[in-house]
């Protein structure tokens, strides 16, 4: 599987909830950021967690402000994300 | 479900004794076996590691570049790795500037690179650190004694994946002539987190 995203591109994170482990920090959820770097892949824990087969998918490192997250504040929070959370944020219509 | 990991450490360490209990009472592990992998984990992590790297790259701009590029690939220069636990993992460092300043923080849990920087202290793994420090930056360092000037950035980064984080702080004003065994002594494991200076 060939990386959907490379740095500079602006992804927005899935605003779904699961009922099992996942490793998208719920404060991410919905947000839309940008891509630092490739870290490398990585077997999704989100199945992985529930012994499910999970082949190694690309991983990134997705900086958002803080305004976004949280409405208010100069700063930014760089969360590592798996492929799977992130969809283009270019795609995405209403938000 | 990203909160699971909450509840007090204490019933934590009892579910963990009780499971290697069961581990051992099925002959599945061996007392000693655990305790030597932990042993053999620890002995060799510490702050002074990371302070080394730091050192080093104050003084050694190709080091410094070389470790802010790929820190993995870096820290066998120094006789480091990031081993010993389950499997190795992939390290990034993130250098402070006079108009940028980097916190680390895991905030699903308590991610941290053990090798370089010695076991989390408490409050890392606090809920309070973990769920404030991503919102307010500036007030948690300010709660630590640190203030930092209104012209630097903050950027915090979450080891919400693989990746384990490490600051290189920036050098102390008047250390020029320090050499490398001096600047490494400066250097605290709250400055590799970003809590502090240096």
């Amino acid at each position: 599987m060939a990386e959907r995203f490379g740095p500079g591109d602006r992804v927005q994170a899935s605003r779904t909830d699961p009922p099992y482990h996942t490793r998208l920090p719920r404060y991410a959820r919905g947000a839309i950021g940008t891509v630092m770097e490739r870290q490398g892949r990585y077997p999704l824990p989100d199945r992985s967690a529930r012994s499910l087969p999970a082949e190694p998918e690309p991983v990134y490192a997705v900086r958002f402000t803080a305004r976004e997250l949280f409405g208010a504040g100069d700063h930014t929070v760089t969360v590592d994300l798996w492929e799977s959370y992130l969809r283009p944020a270019a795609l995405e219509g209403n938000r | 479900m990203s909160g699971d990991h909450i509840g007090p450490a204490a019933t934590l360490a009892a579910q963990v004794r009780h499971l290697e209990g069961l581990l051992e009472q099925r002959g599945l592990v061996d007392a000693t076996e655990l305790d030597r992998a932990l042993e053999a984990f620890l002995s060799g992590s510490s702050p002074a590691n990371g302070a080394r790297l730091v050192a080093r790259a104050w003084l050694d701009e190709e080091f410094r570049s070389r470790l802010l590029a790929d820190a993995t690939v870096a820290l066998p220069e120094l006789g480091l790795s990031m081993g010993g636990g389950l499997q190795e993992q992939r390290l990034k460092v993130v250098e402070n500037t006079e108009d940028s300043h980097n916190v680390i923080v895991c905030t699903l849990c308590s991610c941290y690179p053990i090798a370089l920087l010695g076991p989390s202290p408490t409050w890392y793994k606090s809920e309070a650190y973990r769920s404030r420090v991503v919102r307010d930056p500036r007030g948690v360092l300010r709660e630590f004694g640190f203030v930092l000037g209104p012209a630097a950035a903050i950027n915090v980064w979450d080891s919400s994946a693989e990746s384990r984080y490490m600051v290189l702080p920036r050098r102390p004003a008047g250390s020029e002539d320090a050499d490398e065994q001096s600047l490494a002594a400066r250097v605290t494991r709250n400055g590799l987190i970003g809590v502090a200076p240096v």
